[in-house]
């Protein structure tokens, strides 16, 4: 089964909180388990990417780094 | 010919700029500040009169007063500007031309942008300080939450600042047993700085301020009185104080010279216009990912002012040129505070709060008036 990205966000350039404070706007437009993808270049949200899924009972799927430039896949928890 | 130098803003960066260039060049231009109310108003203060430690009046002069005597004020609001033929339309319709133009406008809050937000205090404002501040003379007891209702806002330590501040004046009044005080913070921690962080958050635990993290304010129902986050959690509150939005002005949204939060994108070391032409901003007024403080305005300032004096005088640009560089001050509460420096290249550094850092920050909003305006401090 192919996966499908259901929103891709481009959060390069933006410092800490501004990539979690996107990211938990866009996963609010989700419906229960859609995924988002998510490209970061603050090298913080790593870290934030991490709890803010732990936090809020969304999964992060993916996280990878190619260069400069942080990857994230999330998916939305169903209800 | 004249060199016609415009600044609009009378606040901290476009008052530095001005007096900077004027003290530079000399006769070689002709310097004009616009300001919308031509009152220079000292927004760190803002904090202290929240909590009854500081008078409105006192962090209000005249900007004509801050200027060189060579510096034209014009107290009018700006309308639009027009970077093609180079003129800035006033509300009256008057035109001024210019050949470099410093946008120093600052930033808005937008409470108005929060489903329900008219329900919440915020010390962001001088009239939302002074409504913080009589709805807590009657406060007896309680939950008070601080929140966040949009990034990037200006003062990025002052929610932090303000729940130490609070804490101070429940306990002054002896109904601190009969409140509490909850701080909803964007991340999982109490500051984005994360060393920061560490040093404040085994303070809050001391004073038995709850940290609820991951908590980013969506809407406030005034009514049922509770605040709801875009993570889906929702509190009660008795008092609640939000962090409002904050977008740039807007003669900058209408002159279509900002991105769509109206935030002017800039060079982030030298502070010009990435696109435009003899168009510099400073402070809260651009796009850069950095703090909006009144401590990075006034470092950015006295770059742009050497660089338009340069243009002026028909020099080469300096070579200085913005480091990144922001200090300013936490209060911590019960008369200390600590500080957080750092720039592009160094990551933010605090020392163990202390009473000289609080005596250092009382000492600098007392001078300010004499020293910062003037371009007299670095």
């Amino acid at each position: 089964m192919s996966v499908t990205i259901a929103k891709s966000l481009d959060l390069k350039g933006l410092s800490c909180p501004m990539p979690i404070i996107k990211t938990a706007k866009a996963m609010k437009e989700l419906a229960p388990g859609q995924l988002l993808e998510a490209f970061a270049t603050d090298p913080g949200s790593v870290p934030d990417f991490k709890a803010w899924a732990q936090a809020t009972g969304n999964t992060l799927v993916e996280s990878g780094q190619q260069g400069e430039v942080f990857h994230f896949v999330l998916k939305k928890k169903e209800i | 010919m004249l060199n016609d130098v415009l600044v609009l803003g009378g606040g901290v960066g476009g008052t530095i700029v001005a007096n900077l260039v004027a003290k530079e060049v000399g006769d070689k231009a002709r310097i004009t500040v616009v300001d919308t109310t031509g009152i220079h108003v000292y927004q760190p203060g803002f904090l202290y009169v929240a909590i009854g430690q500081e008078k409105p009046a006192a962090l209000k002069r005249p900007e004509a007063d801050l200027l060189r005597h060579e510096i034209k004020l014009v107290a009018e609001r700006a309308t639009h500007v027009d970077p093609v033929a180079q003129k800035v339309v006033l509300a009256s319709g008057r035109t001024l031309r210019y050949d470099e133009l410093v946008l120093a406008t600052g930033s808005r809050t937008v409470m108005e942008e929060v489903p329900g937000g008219a329900g919440a205090h915020d010390f962001y404002t001088m009239d939302g300080a002074i409504r913080l501040f009589e709805a807590l003379k009657e406060f007896q007891g309680g939950t008070i939450l601080i929140g966040v209702a949009g990034i990037p806002y200006k003062c990025p330590p002052a929610p932090v600042e303000f729940v130490f501040l609070l804490d101070d004046y429940l306990r002054s009044r002896h109904i601190r047993d009969k409140s509490e005080i909850k701080l909803l913070s964007p991340l999982n921690r109490a500051f984005t700085i994360e060393a920061t962080s560490k040093l404040v958050q085994p303070i809050l635990g001391e004073r038995g301020i709850e940290l609820t993290g991951f908590f980013n304010v969506e809407s406030v129902d005034p009514i049922a009185k509770t605040v709801t986050s875009l993570e889906g959690e929702t509190m009660s509150y008795d008092l609640l104080v939000l962090v409002p939005p904050h977008r740039g002005q807007k003669v900058i949204e209408d002159s279509g010279l900002g991105d769509e939060r109206g935030w002017v994108p800039v060079d982030k070391n030298t502070l010009k216009h990435t696109k435009l032409e003899h168009v510099w901003a400073v402070g809260d007024t651009t796009a850069i990912p950095i703090s909006k403080s009144g401590s990075t305005a006034h470092y950015e300032a006295t770059i742009v002012a050497a660089e338009i004096a340069a243009v002026v005088k028909g020099e080469a640009a300096p070579t200085h040129v913005y480091d990144g560089k922001v200090m300013c001050f936490l209060e911590t509460g019960q008369g200390q505070a600590t500080t957080i420096s750092f720039d592009y290249d160094h990551p933010p550094v605090s020392p163990t709060p202390a009473r000289r850092w609080h005596w250092a920050k009382t000492l600098f909003n007392k001078t300010y008036w004499h020293t910062v305006p003037q371009g007299r401090l670095p």
